[in-house]
Order: C-alpha cells, then sequence, then structure tokens
C-alpha cells in the first residue's frame, strides 16, 4: 500500500490520508473495547450481572482514554496530515469491486470519537445509579455497550458501506432501549416506529450506494469524493438527496420526525446518549461528512436547508405546547439538529458551526436530559410538568445543572449554546434573509419553550402531591450531570473563540467562507440575544407570574395542534399505516382466495372433480406419483422416437 | 487431487445412513437418532475438507469430478463434480443438516402412527437427494435426484407434520410434480437438439452448455426449464403451496425445504438455464425481473398480513427469493455473487426462524401468533433468539443476509435500476413483517397463555448456536465464500452476451490522477 494518499476535494478541504501507524494503529480499538463488552455481556448472560454494568462502564471509559491519546498525537501533526486509515481486511470482493473494512481516523470522525466516548462515558456512570434497582441492567449495559461501539463504527467507518452497518446497528439498539420496558405495549409500538421509520430513511442510504457503485464503481470516501467533480449533475442530486433522505430518519428531521417522541420511551439515560446527543446527530455527521457531493450540487444543498428550516420551527413550536418534560425536550432536540441541518446544507459557510453545534448541542441537551431523569428519579418517574413546580430547592444540584444547560440552549453569552448557536444563525443570514429570520424566530421560540421548561419544573409553586418526596439524586448520577453542565458552559468559547474548531475542521471541509454583512455582527448578535430574551420574558409572565394549571387548559387551536406535534401521527396513519392495512389485507384474501382458489379449483378440475382430489388425501397419492413419473417417462419416449 | 470419489461418498453416505436408520427396531429410537447426527456430521467433515481442497481459482469448471457411463444409449453418464456455487450451497445444506437434526430431536416421539427412524431416515435421505442436485454435472441425473427429492419431503410433511398435513402434502406434490413433468419434457427437447448439434445426444453438462442452440428453440426449452425453477423457488403466483407445506411441517422439515431444497431452483437457473440458454435468458430477463421485483413485493406485503407464523416465515421467503432471482437475473457479477450469498444467508435465516419459532409452537401448540404474547417476559433467551432471527432475516448489517441483500442490490442496480429501487421498498416491508412478529409474541406483559413457559434447555441452545455463530461469521467475514464463487460466477455469465457494466467515473482513475498531479 502507497504510504499516503492526497486528496483535494472540490471546493472542500484537503487532507492527506496516510496509513495509519504508531498508535493510530489501535484506531480499531476504539471500536472493539465496547463491542467486546456488548458481547461479554449478551452471551455471558446472568453469570455476569453481578460485574458487567461496571464492566462495559470501565471499557467506554477506556475507550475515551484511548481517544484522547490519539487526539492529542493528532495535535502533534500538521493540519493537513491528521486523516489516517486503516484497513482492515475486504468485506466483499467481487471483480472489480470491493468493500474495505477501514477506519478513517481524521479530525472530523476524532470530534465524534471524544463526543461519543465521553458522554457515553458519563451517561454509563449515572446510569449505574439510575437503572441500579431495574432487573434487566445488565441488559441494558449490553445495550449501550453495543451503542457505543456502532456509533463509533459509523463516525469511523472510511466507506458508506461500512456507515450503513454502523447506522442500522445503532439504529436496531435505538429500537431495543426504546422498547427496553416493553411490557408496557405502547413502548413496544414505539420501538417498532422507530425502527420502522428510520428503515425509510434506509431506502435513501441503499440507494446512495446503490447508485454511488454505478457512479464510481466503490462506496469508499476516497474514492466518492475524487470522483465527484466528474459526475453528472443529476447523479450528484440525486446522491445528496438520498443522503438527505437518509439523514431525516435518523435524525428524526420532517417528513421523517414523528419517531422522536414517541421514543422517549426509553429509559432517561438512553434519551440523553442516543436520542439527543449522538445518534440522532448521524444525519448532520453524514452531510457534512458527504460535504465533496454537496458542494458540488446547489439543488441538494437547498433541500437540506429547506429540511432544517422548517424542522427547526416544527420543533420549536411542538416543544412550546409539551407538558411531558422529556417530550419536550425531545422537540427541543429535533429543532436543535434542524439547526445543525441548516448549518450543513449552506456548505463551507456551516459544515464547521453544524459540528461545534452539534458538539455544544451533545453536552448541554444530554444534560438537560439526565436532569430530567434526576427529576423525575426524585418525583416517583412522574414527567409531567404541570405536578412538578419549585423544585430547585428541594435538588439544588440538579437545578444548577439543569440551568446551566438552560441558558446554553437559550443562547445567553457565555454559555456554549451562544457561541454556536449565533454562528450559524450569522451564516443563514449571510445565505438567505428569510432563512436567517426563520432562525432568529426559532431562538426566540426556543427560549420561551425552555424557560417554559425550567419555570414550570423548578420555580412556582410547588404542584406535586404530598406523598410525594423529591430528593436529590445518588452521586453516579449529579456527578455526570456536573461534568456536562461544565461543558454547558465553557465547551462554546473553547471551541468557537479565536476560531479554535473552524481550523480544526478545515482539512476536512475546507475553509470557512467569509461573509459581509450590511450591519455589524455585533448588532445581528444583539438582536439575536434581545429575540431570545423576549421569549424568556413571555414565559415568565405566561407560567411564572400566573399560577399554572395543574391539569392542562384547553387552550388554543394552534397550541391544541402543536400538543399533537401537528397531527403527525394522524397524517401517517391515513396516508401509510391505514391504508398499508388494508393492501395487506386485501392481498392475503387475493392470495388465498384467488391465485390459490384458482389453483385448487384447476386440480380439481383436471383431476375430474373433488371426490377424486379427496382420494389422493387419503394416501393414494404414492400411486399417483408414480403414474405421472411412468407417463413422463413415456411421453419422453413418443418424443425422442419421433424427433429421431 | 487423488482419486477418491469424494463427492460420491459425501452422496451416498446419508443413504446407507438412512437405509441403517430406517431398519433399526423399534425402541431404539435413540440410537437411530445419534446415528443421524453422527451421519450428518460425517457429511459436515467430509465437507470441510472438500472446501480446504478446492481450488477457487482452476481452469477446469468442475472439481472433484468423477464420471462413468450409465445409460450410453442416451448419453447418460454418472458424472458429479462441484463448482464454486455447488460447494458454497452444499457446505449451507450439510452446515444446518446437524442443526435439524438436534432441533427436531423430539419431533417425531410422539407420532402414533409412524416412528422416529423413519423420519430421520427420511431427512437423511433427502440430505442425499440435495447433495446430488448440488454435485450432478450430467442433466439426466440431476433430473433423477431434483425428481427422486419431492418424496422424502412429500412424506416427511404427509406422515410426520400437523395439521391440514395430507392435503399440503399432495399440494406441494402435484406443484413440483407438473414443474417436473415440464422439465422432463424440456430435457428430452434439449436432448433431441444435442443429438443434432453434437452428432449424438448427451446430457453432459460440460457439452450442452454454450451450445449453440436456435433462438425460437431456446425460448420454447427455456420456458420449461424455468416454470420448474420458478415453482421450486418459489415465484408469485406459483407459490401458494409453499406457505401450506410449512405450516403443515415440522420446523426441520421446512428448514430442509425453504432453505436448502428450494435453492436447487435458483442453483438451477444459474447451473443449466443461463449457460444453456444464454439467449433465451437475456431475452426473458425483464419478464423474470419483473416478476421477481412481484415477489419480493408481494410476498413481503402478504407476509405482513399473516397471523401464523410458519406462513408468515414462508411468505417472507417468495420476498427472498425474488431478491435471489433479481441478482441471478441482474447479469452482474456482483448481482450474481449476491444472489449466490444470500441464498447461503438465507438458508441461516430462514433455518433460524423455523427452528424459534418451532421451539415456541412446541411449548403452545399452536403456531397463531395471538396465542402468545409477552414472551419476553417469562423466557428471555428464547425471545432473544427469535430476535435474532427475525434481525437475519431483515438483513440486519453483521448478519449474512445483509452481505446478500447489499450486493443483490448493488449488482441489479447496475443492470435495472427501476427494478432494483423498488426493491429496496423490501427493506421496510421486512422490517414491518419482523417487528410486527415480535412485538406480538414477545413483548406486553406476560400473558395466560405463556405463564410458566420454560426458557431454551441445553439441547435447543446447542442446535442453534451453530447458526448465531454462522450467521455472524458469514455477515462480517464473507470474503472466503466470494473467493469461491466470483469465478464460477464470472463462468456462468460469460455465456452471455450482455454488455459488461463499468462505473459512469471510476473512481480509481480519479484517485490516480490526483496522486500524479
Amino acid at each position: 500500500m502507497s504510504a499516503a494518499t492526497a486528496v483535494r476535494w472540490s471546493e472542500g478541504g484537503s487532507q492527506v490520508i496516510s496509513e495509519a501507524s504508531g498508535m493510530f494503529g489501535l484506531t480499531w480499538l476504539l471500536i472493539a473495547l465496547p463491542l467486546f463488552g456488548a458481547i461479554v455481556l449478551l452471551v455471558g448472560g446472568r453469570r455476569t450481572n453481578s460485574f458487567g454494568p461496571v464492566l462495559a462502564t470501565l471499557l467506554v471509559g477506556f475507550s475515551f482514554v484511548l481517544g484522547l491519546v490519539l487526539f492529542f498525537q493528532m495535535l502533534g501533526q500538521p493540519g493537513e496530515e491528521r486523516a489516517f486509515n486503516q484497513s482492515l481486511f475486504e468485506w466483499a470482493p467481487i471483480g472489480d469491486f470491493s468493500v474495505d473494512v477501514g477506519f478513517q481516523l481524521d479530525p472530523l470522525s476524532m470530534a465524534f470519537v471524544l463526543l461519543v466516548t465521553f458522554v457515553g462515558g458519563l451517561v454509563h456512570i449515572y446510569s449505574l445509579g439510575y437503572m441500579a434497582d431495574d432487573p434487566d441492567k445488565r441488559r441494558f449495559f449490553a445495550y449501550l455497550n453495543l451503542f457505543v461501539a456502532s456509533m463509533l463504527l459509523l463516525v469511523l467507518a472510511s466507506s458508506y458501506v461500512l456507515v450503513y452497518v454502523g447506522w442500522e446497528g445503532v439504529g436496531l439498539v435505538s429500537y431495543l432501549l426504546i422498547g427496553f420496558w416493553n411490557a408496557k405495549p405502547a413502548y413496544a409500538t414505539a420501538a417498532k416506529k422507530a425502527f420502522v421509520m428510520n428503515r425509510v430513511g434506509d431506502i435513501g442510504m441503499s440507494l446512495a450506494i446503490m447508485l454511488m457503485v454505478t457512479t464510481f464503481g466503490t462506496t469508499a470516501f476516497s474514492g466518492v469524493f475524487a470522483g465527484a467533480p466528474e459526475a453528472s449533475s443529476g447523479a450528484l442530486l440525486a446522491l445528496g438527496l438520498l443522503l438527505l433522505l437518509a439523514a431525516t430518519g435518523k435524525s428524526a428531521q420532517l417528513p421523517l420526525q414523528a419517531w422522536l417522541g414517541d421514543a422517549m420511551a426509553g429509559p432517561t439515560p438512553v434519551s440523553a446518549l442516543i436520542h439527543a446527543a449522538t445518534m440522532v446527530t448521524a444525519g448532520v455527521y453524514l452531510i457534512v461528512r458527504s460535504n465533496p457531493i454537496y458542494n458540488l450540487s446547489d439543488g441538494a444543498q437547498l433541500a437540506v436547508v429547506l429540511v432544517g428550516v422548517l424542522t427547526l420551527l416544527f420543533g420549536a413550536f411542538v416543544g412550546t405546547a409539551k407538558d411531558d418534560i422529556k417530550k419536550a425536550l425531545a422537540a427541543s432536540t429535533m429543532s436543535q439538529i434542524g439547526y445543525m441541518i441548516l448549518a450543513a446544507g449552506l456548505g463551507p459557510a456551516g459544515y464547521a458551526f453544524a459540528i461545534v453545534h452539534l458538539l455544544t448541542h451533545g453536552f448541554f441537551k444530554a444534560g438537560l436530559f439526565l436532569g430530567a431523569g434526576s427529576v423525575m428519579h426524585g418525583m416517583d418517574d412522574e414527567v409531567d410538568m404541570r405536578r412538578y413546580g419549585a423544585l430547585r430547592k428541594a435538588m439544588p444540584i440538579t437545578f444548577i445543572t439543569f440551568g446551566a444547560g438552560y441558558l446554553a440552549i437559550i443562547g445567553i453569552p457565555p454559555f456554549s449554546g451562544f457561541f454556536s448557536k449565533d454562528k450559524i444563525i450569522e451564516a443563514a443570514l449571510a445565505d438567505n434573509i428569510w432563512v436567517g429570520i426563520a432562525a432568529i424566530l426559532g431562538a426566540g421560540i426556543t427560549a420561551f419553550y425552555m424557560s417554559r421548561v425550567m419555570f414550570l419544573t423548578f420555580f412556582g409553586q410547588k404542584r406535586w402531591a404530598d406523598e410525594t418526596h423529591p430528593h436529590e439524586s445518588p452521586r453516579s448520577m449529579t456527578v455526570p450531570m456536573i461534568l456536562l453542565a461544565i461543558g454547558s458552559v465553557v465547551l462554546g468559547a473553547v471551541l468557537v473563540i479565536g476560531g479554535r474548531f473552524v481550523s480544526w475542521l478545515e482539512p476536512v471541509v475546507g475553509p470557512e467562507e467569509e461573509h459581509d454583512f450590511a450591519i455589524p455582527v455585533l448588532a445581528i448578535t444583539a438582536i439575536i440575544v434581545a429575540v431570545s430574551l423576549v421569549g424568556v420574558a413571555l414565559a415568565y409572565v405566561m407560567y411564572l407570574r400566573r399560577p399554572v394549571l395543574v391539569e392542562a387548559p384547553t387552550g388554543s387551536v394552534l397550541t391544541r395542534a402543536a400538543r399533537q406535534d401537528f397531527f403527525q401521527d394522524a397524517f401517517n396513519e391515513s396516508l401509510f399505516m391505514r391504508p398499508g392495512q388494508y393492501l395487506t389485507r386485501f392481498l392475503v384474501f387475493f392470495d388465498n382466495r384467488v391465485i390459490d382458489g384458482f389453483v385448487n379449483g384447476s386440480a380439481a378440475a383436471i383431476g375430474g372433480g373433488s371426490a377424486r382430489l379427496r382420494r389422493w388425501q387419503t394416501g393414494f397419492v404414492r400411486s399417483y406419483a408414480l403414474s405421472m413419473l411412468a407417463g413422463a417417462v413415456l411421453v419422453v419416449g413418443v418424443l425422442v422416437l419421433v424427433r429421431l | 487431487m487423488n482419486d477418491f470419489p469424494v463427492l460420491t461418498t459425501l452422496g451416498v453416505l446419508p443413504f446407507i445412513g438412512a437405509l441403517i436408520v430406517a431398519a433399526l427396531p423399534r425402541g431404539r429410537e435413540l440410537l437411530a437418532k445419534q446415528i443421524a447426527l453422527i451421519v450428518s456430521l460425517a457429511m459436515l467433515v467430509l465437507t470441510v475438507a472438500i472446501a480446504f481442497a478446492f481450488e477457487p481459482d482452476a481452469a477446469e469448471p468442475f472439481q472433484f469430478v468423477e464420471k462413468t457411463p450409465w445409460i450410453e444409449q442416451f448419453g447418460i453418464s454418472y458424472a458429479v463434480g462441484v463448482d464454486g456455487i455447488a460447494l458454497a450451497l452444499i457446505a449451507m445444506a450439510v452446515s444446518l443438516a446437524p442443526v435439524v437434526i438436534l432441533s427436531g430431536w423430539n419431533d417425531a416421539d410422539d407420532n402414533e402412527r409412524h416412528r422416529p427412524q423413519t423420519y430421520f431416515a427420511l431427512i437423511l435421505a433427502l440430505l442425499g437427494c440435495i447433495v446430488y442436485v448440488f454435485v450432478a454435472t450430467d442433466l439426466f441425473l440431476f433430473y433423477i435426484a431434483f425428481e427422486v427429492m419431492l418424496f422424502p419431503v412429500y412424506f416427511l410433511i404427509g406422515m410426520f407434520g400437523r395439521g391440514q398435513r395430507t392435503y399440503a402434502a399432495v399440494k406441494f406434490l402435484l406443484y413440483s410434480l407438473l414443474g417436473g413433468l415440464l422439465l422432463l419434457a424440456a430435457l428430452i427437447g434439449l436432448y433431441v437438439v444435442s443429438a443434432q448439434q453434437l452428432g449424438t445426444g448427451t446430457f453432459d453438462w460440460t457439452l450442452l452448455a454454450g451450445m449453440p442452440i436456435d433462438p425460437d428453440t431456446q425460448k420454447i426449452l427455456f420456458a420449461g426449464f424455468f416454470f420448474a425453477f420458478a415453482v421450486k423457488a418459489p415465484m408469485v403466483p406459483l407459490h401458494t403451496w409453499l406457505p401450506d407445506a410449512a405450516t403443515s411441517a415440522t420446523p426441520a422439515t421446512s428448514t430442509l425445504l425453504v432453505g436448502v431444497l428450494d435453492k436447487v431452483a435458483t442453483f438451477a437457473m444459474l447451473r443449466l438455464v443461463i449457460p444453456i440458454f444464454p439467449d433465451a435468458s437475456e431475452w426473458a430477463a425483464p419478464f423474470v425481473v419483473t416478476l421477481a421485483v412481484i415477489s419480493i413485493i408481494y410476498g413481503a406485503l402478504v407476509a405482513i398480513g399473516q397471523t401464523d407464523m410458519y406462513r408468515l416465515i414462508a411468505y417472507t421467503s417468495v420476498s427472498h427469493f425474488g431478491f435471489i432471482i433479481l441478482g441471478i437475473f441482474a447479469f452482474t457479477e456482483i448481482g450474481g455473487s449476491g444472489s449466490v450469498v444470500y441464498m447461503v444467508a438465507h438458508g441461516l435465516s430462514t433455518a433460524a426462524l423455523f427452528i424459534v419459532a418451532g421451539y415456541l409452537v412446541k411449548r403452545r401448540g399452536s403456531s397463531l401468533m395471538p396465542s402468545f404474547g409477552g414472551v419476553q417476559r417469562v423466557a428471555p433467551v428464547l425471545a432473544g433468539f427469535f430476535l435474532f432471527a427475525g434481525l437475519s432475516s431483515l438483513a440486519m448489517p453483521g448478519f449474512a443476509s445483509f452481505v446478500g441483500e447489499l450486493t443483490v442490490l448493488i449488482g441489479s442496480y447496475q443492470r435495472w435500476p427501476v427494478a432494483a429501487a423498488i426493491a429496496v421498498i423490501g427493506i421496510v416491508l421486512s422490517s414491518l413483517y419482523v417487528l410486527i412478529m415480535y412485538q406480538r409474541v414477545a413483548t406486553g406483559p406476560a400473558t395466560e397463555n405463556v405463564k410458566g413457559m420454560r426458557d431454551v434447555f441445553p439441547r435447543e441452545l446447542v442446535a442453534f448456536a451453530p447458526i448465531i455463530a454462522l450467521t455472524i461469521a458469514v455477515g462480517v467475514f464473507p470474503r472466503p465464500i466470494f473467493d469461491v464463487i466470483n469465478p464460477a460466477i464470472e463462468r456462468t455469465y460469460s455465456f452471455l452476451n450482455v454488455d459488461p457494466v463499468e462505473p459512469d467515473v471510476p473512481a480509481s482513475d480519479a484517485i490516480e490522477r490526483e496522486v500524479t498531479d
């Protein structure tokens, strides 16, 4: 193998991809450690009950440490030379086509490795406390380990086929964990819904892979991106749209968003790790990774922007109406990922900020979910915020860490979300004024619904029953919350100030495009913060100044619609599910009566009536078969004689 | 390669085993089972030895060839040999044999009229026929094995099945005989043509493959062959025997029937139909591809609507066979090799589904999904196996079936983009039929139906573990299979006259340009 392949992607980054050597030769171990844990816990069964959860947690910890070591090694390399390829074996070699099981560790995948193993590790630790009394705790940790392994495979894969393997892997674990408590039928349905909707997105992934092989003869990143500039614009547009379809499924974007709210059926640590911080952001990763394709197709980029904008507003509106704390946060996740998708659709101006927001969101949203879990833990698993109130005294640590996440998500400087969201909105404004305005509006609504969550939960009057005794959670839960809160405070500044992350990611996505505004950037920032503060004020008036009803009021038409997720389920049911059920019912009838009926009818006719058919069924078929065989031989003989 | 008749040994061994087992007196049931298991394991060992001695890149089409004149007047000989495709399928069949015997250990114990001896003798005889179908390089020998094979299955369903077993057995037999009759007629026609073309009539594949045949005659003969194999595969609308057979048969029989025996049809499309009737195959390809896509979608939709697990599994197979045939008639190396891997993978996934469903049905006495509910609460390992089997069926990456499905889709997209794009919908439908089944059977609170249901016991575990191991092994590292089948696929398609598919913008060129710049 050649030592290094220089890859210069159209308008995008340029990096020298060299064979992984030295410490980088251990890239595979990042995945192997949690995978090993999953196998031990699943195959070992009950024997591993005692030590399994701790082992799983340690393995993810090791993965994180290894990732950290590799990160510092990578920092020691010049920017262009931070990409490493590790090829393990050929998976499916057919003629000129082959799929390598190989990994690509570069600044983009490195960012994900650290996010996934760090947040993943914290969620493991948190779960030691949260799931302490669950009889299936071991299985839970096995799935968590499997998730970390799959997610790392997804981001480290060096070809689309291998991305697809990780992609389906995280989808499977998501299914298993949403349905972890599937003794409740509704939870089992939620799990199935998530998997099936993701599979609809996977149509896009499959077709993209098929189209890639037809167009480029490979699905390896290096090959596809090198060939992209010469591909037809139709092929590039198709690839962009197909990958976007895949992304909408995994990242719960319109039109495949409906599964995420129901996915909150899973245990709360799962919601934090999988359905907020990591898996649902895989769509953003996919688009940013595929930047050489999107850069070449304005049409595909436009579609990405549209999906992002629509979803960020959709999620934000839904978030304003939910009384279930987890569902409010889920709507918020959808909306925040909308921001990331929007940024990714803006091209080189937005790729880096999509990832920055993804990372800061990974911290503050995981923190918010773990905080919500902590509240539920202290409130006998109550999720209705209308039955919370005034919890800041009973749960001070939860209150402070949740508060840090809250200030981060609504973009109050200098919390982390401020830096990442601000940059996305600026880039959006530069691209198109209306897109920018929509993004600012979204920020205002975000501030409103998150303030609503905050006020309903921690402020105001207590609205819980007397027999409820809210209490702070154990150390194993609060420590991860504290660490995530620290990230929520500082990460944005660390990544954005001085353009640190932008230059870190430049080899992968190219240099950031500068944009000019008619007004000073600082003024734009001020407007964004002002709009957010209006949202906070509105929530203050509505939920702190006025008494909160324990039973949700009927609300306006719009509130009711948002509470119902704008009728997404009714829409899907009437358009796909019911017609599908009628179709399958009809086809079953058709198959039994028409096709099989025809066969049986004609068999009876040929056999001279059903009487004889019945006789065959009593065991004489042997003689019948023999006579048929004899007849066949006779036919043969005649044919031969006549022809010869 | 020495002259030891290794394929004949492999083919005759189970028949000898069958005779011994059948001859055992009453009271020696356990010995009968043990002998059957030992014979199947011996076959497995022999196959492994063959696989190691096999040279994938050998120049001649078949290896371990044996040939002896048999009926010389008609140019019939006892000729056997294997290519990579046959080897892969034999390996799959033989790997499943001990699994099937072990999982069906007690299938015949409660039968009042027939002895377990007969059951296991029939299974062994069926295995012998299966080996012969795959190794025969003389078409007449193939035909004999193809037809004789029906009878063990017929008796396995008719004597040891449940429910409407006689009806199902007769239906299976009549369908198969109808196909077989047409096959026979076409075979005779082929013989006659060979007599005209070559001077003396023959059934020797090496002489028939690539033999020039007048296009119109090809079409007629093609139709006879194809119909027989379309019944067996089975393709819509010739499939309705399968759900009945699968519902009535024991899981062991169903596994052999659907997972292994039906592969004979798709194997024969590659081995016989394309090399002998290349022009007609090209001519009929659009029609066949259309039928394949209909099978994929239709089979999956009807599967979704089933309430009986066995019927559901049968319909999933109709859908999966559609994929296999789509891959074969893509006429691309990726599609062809993918279809063979799909055949192997489908053997494994079908075996997994039927065997776990069998475990469930044995406990509950019913194969209807509403008779279950909440199995995961009472028998978590069993439920886990069930989910594993389902994931294998829906082609989860990391499982063998994913390798086959992805390569079939890629390969067929190269030639038939529209058909392949429609076939992709199958991945959504498969997730529906699998997860709906799992939800109805295993999730929810434990119902009265499943209270006290035992989790898997050791024999069941031992029978199922090899399937898990093989499914994952092939899914993660399928390369050895590709190495063996690729040359055979290349040879198969070399008889065709189709344009090779080339990428529009070969990435390898682009990378080279970048590097030299």
